[in-house]
């Protein structure tokens, strides 16, 4: 017969494992953030921040890629907000659950599953080429806001679906039509959930390299308009890093892109949590 | 005067036939109780005079209701103006989440009512708030959310949110189940002050309550209307076996 584990002494183990475990994930995170705020941080002055890569990238700053990049996100969730809250408005508040719905629904669940190389593939094929808009912020806008709607639309629906019925119940009963209730009652009840979503869509504008590198391209001048090529910091980074063209600007470049992340999921934690509160 | 009339009215949810063939008549400026055992369809009733049912798939109405003589089934009426005719105060006490005073002034707003006049709004929701007893207490608070009021504070507030877009007739539908019986008894005496201006129709499964507050008691049972009269009639001499089995408390 087999010898038996105490129970105590196997809790403990399953215990410290599990510690461990989480420790190490923990670990990792921090490592990666520490690895790269040694090697960076240390890049990183005003100047870096305010001139425009010289010689490739092998000296002066990152200046047109911080444009690049806000360029990016600002005609991304110009066209994913509108789309994507309007979507989910119509989906939670005009229509019933039907065949429609979830063929819906089944719809943005498989966009969300198509793979970023795939997207830029597309994007470059309609956007660059047929559509003529040529490697442009606006091309790569409108490839990046078909991939940020799942996010969008899913986390506007939950917040919409959040706010009690009685509301809308009571606005309808003192006269008020369904349009003016969702703007006045429901969408401000749901806000916070929506900009959860909306700080998801931005770190996914500053993160993302391959749709951007087939729709953008790779151009280190400073964008005039939404019709120019540009870089984002994220490709810049790659491209830098890849091509081993300066390591230093690389590390101080990831060091902005990994600050920034980090800003952005800590606020949309907190937003989130902002909104829990007002529900419970 | 009959403010409401109410004929031959069926409502059917899909295959279940709820109210059967109703027929009553509501005098202005008076307080008619509908009582019955839950599920007996008086909800469902008062929800036909502002015709939130509308709102529910699958309901058939025949037969009519008029208000000042007017069907407000008719194609030709207009269900805004309806609804701020006739307002609705529910079960659990719901304010926004938002201000006390923005609570109360949101039915003006968003009907367009006193843009130009910051002064006239002000007056509107001091005037409501009167009308319902909260201003002397929020009068220096109507900034704080109503979330952070007393249960019977806010029902109050949603009784005021309803008064701003001056309507005429309020249905209650068991305005008081959430309070407590002090609460209860304080939003009674507010029902007898309101009925000077309005006409009041008040669903409650509380029997004592319909005999405190109203003048016109209804009946129902199983979506009829058992028996309707002069509320002291009806709980001194019901004139049915049924009424007076209820109101005995000998089932319900
Ligand atoms: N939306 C609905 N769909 C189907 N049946 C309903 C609906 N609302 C109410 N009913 C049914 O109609 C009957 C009357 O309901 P209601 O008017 O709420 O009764 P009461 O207010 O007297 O308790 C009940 O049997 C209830 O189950
Ligand atoms: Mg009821």
């Amino acid at each position: 017969m087999a010898k038996r584990i105490n129970p105590l002494m196997l809790q403990r183990i399953v215990k410290a494992q599990l510690w461990s475990l989480t420790g190490f994930t923990i670990g990792i995170l921090f490592f990666i953030i520490f690895f790269i705020s040694i090697k960076g941080l240390p890049q990183i002055t005003l100047e870096f921040l305010t001139s425009n890569p010289v010689d490739m990238g092998r000296s002066g700053g990152i200046f047109s890629t911080i444009v690049c990049t806000l360029y990016l996100i600002f005609v991304s969730l110009m066209i994913a907000m509108p789309l994507g809250v309007g979507a989910a408005i119509y989906l939670t508040e005009y229509t019933r659950e039907s065949r429609l719905t979830h063929i819906i629904r089944f719809g943005t669940e498989c966009l969300a599953g198509i793979p970023s190389i795939i997207m830029g593939l597309f994007g470059f094929a309609f956007f660059v080429m047929a559509l003529g808009l040529g490697w442009s912020i606006l091309s790569g806008g409108m490839t990046m806001s078909i991939m940020l709607l799942p996010t969008i639309i899913r986390t506007t629906e939950e917040s919409i679906k959040a706010v009690p019925y009685e509301l809308r119940e009571v606005s309808f009963s003192l006269g008020v039509t369904r349009w003016q209730t969702v703007t006045k009652v429901v969408l401000p009840s749901a806000l916070p959930g929506i900009v959860t979503g909306i700080v998801l869509g931005i770190a996914r504008c500053i993160e993302e390299t391959a749709v951007i590198i087939f729709t953008v391209g790779s151009s280190l001048r400073l964008p005039e308009s939404f019709f120019d090529s540009g870089r984002t910091m994220a490709v810049h980074f790659y491209i830098l890093a890849r091509e081993g063209i300066s390591m230093p600007n690389a590390y101080g470049t990831a060091a902005i892109l990994i600050l920034s992340i980090l800003f952005i999921n800590l606020s949309a934690y907190y937003l989130a949590r902002q909104f829990l509160k007002k529900i419970c | 005067m009959s403010k409401v009339i109410v004929e031959n009215l069926n409502l059917f949810y899909g295959d279940f036939h709820c109210l059967k063939n109703n027929t009553l008549s509501i005098k202005e400026r008076k307080i008619t109780a509908l009582i019955g055992p839950s599920g007996c369809g008086k909800s469902t009733l008062l929800r036909c005079l502002n015709r939130m049912n509308d709102l529910i798939e699958g309901v058939r109405i025949t037969g009519r209701a008029l208000i000042d003589g007017k069907d407000i089934y008719s194609r030709d009426i207009n269900l805004i103006q309806l609804r701020k005719e006739v307002g609705m105060v529910f079960q659990k006490p719901n304010p926004f989440p938002l201000s006390v005073y923005d609570n109360v002034a949101y039915g003006p707003r968003v009907h367009g009512l006193y843009k130009t006049s910051k002064d006239a709004m002000e007056a509107v929701v001091a005037k409501s708030l009167s009308a319902v007893g909260l201003w002397e207490e929020l009068k220096d608070r109507l900034d704080v959310s109503a979330l952070n009021l007393a249960l019977e504070q806010q029902q109050r507030l949603c009784i005021a949110r309803l008064l701003a877009v001056e309507p005429s007739i309020l249905l209650m539908d068991e305005p008081c189940s959430a309070l407590d019986p002090f609460a209860t008894l304080n939003i009674e005496e507010l029902f007898l002050n309101l009925k000077e201006k309005y006409t009041i129709v008040i669903v409650t499964h509380n029997m004592q309550q319909a005999a405190r507050v109203s003048d016109y008691t209804g009946f129902f049972l199983l979506g009829e209307l058992i028996e309707f009269g002069n509320t002291k009639t009806l709980f001194v001499n019901p004139q049915n076996k049924l009424t007076e089995d209820y109101i005995t408390g000998r089932f319900g």
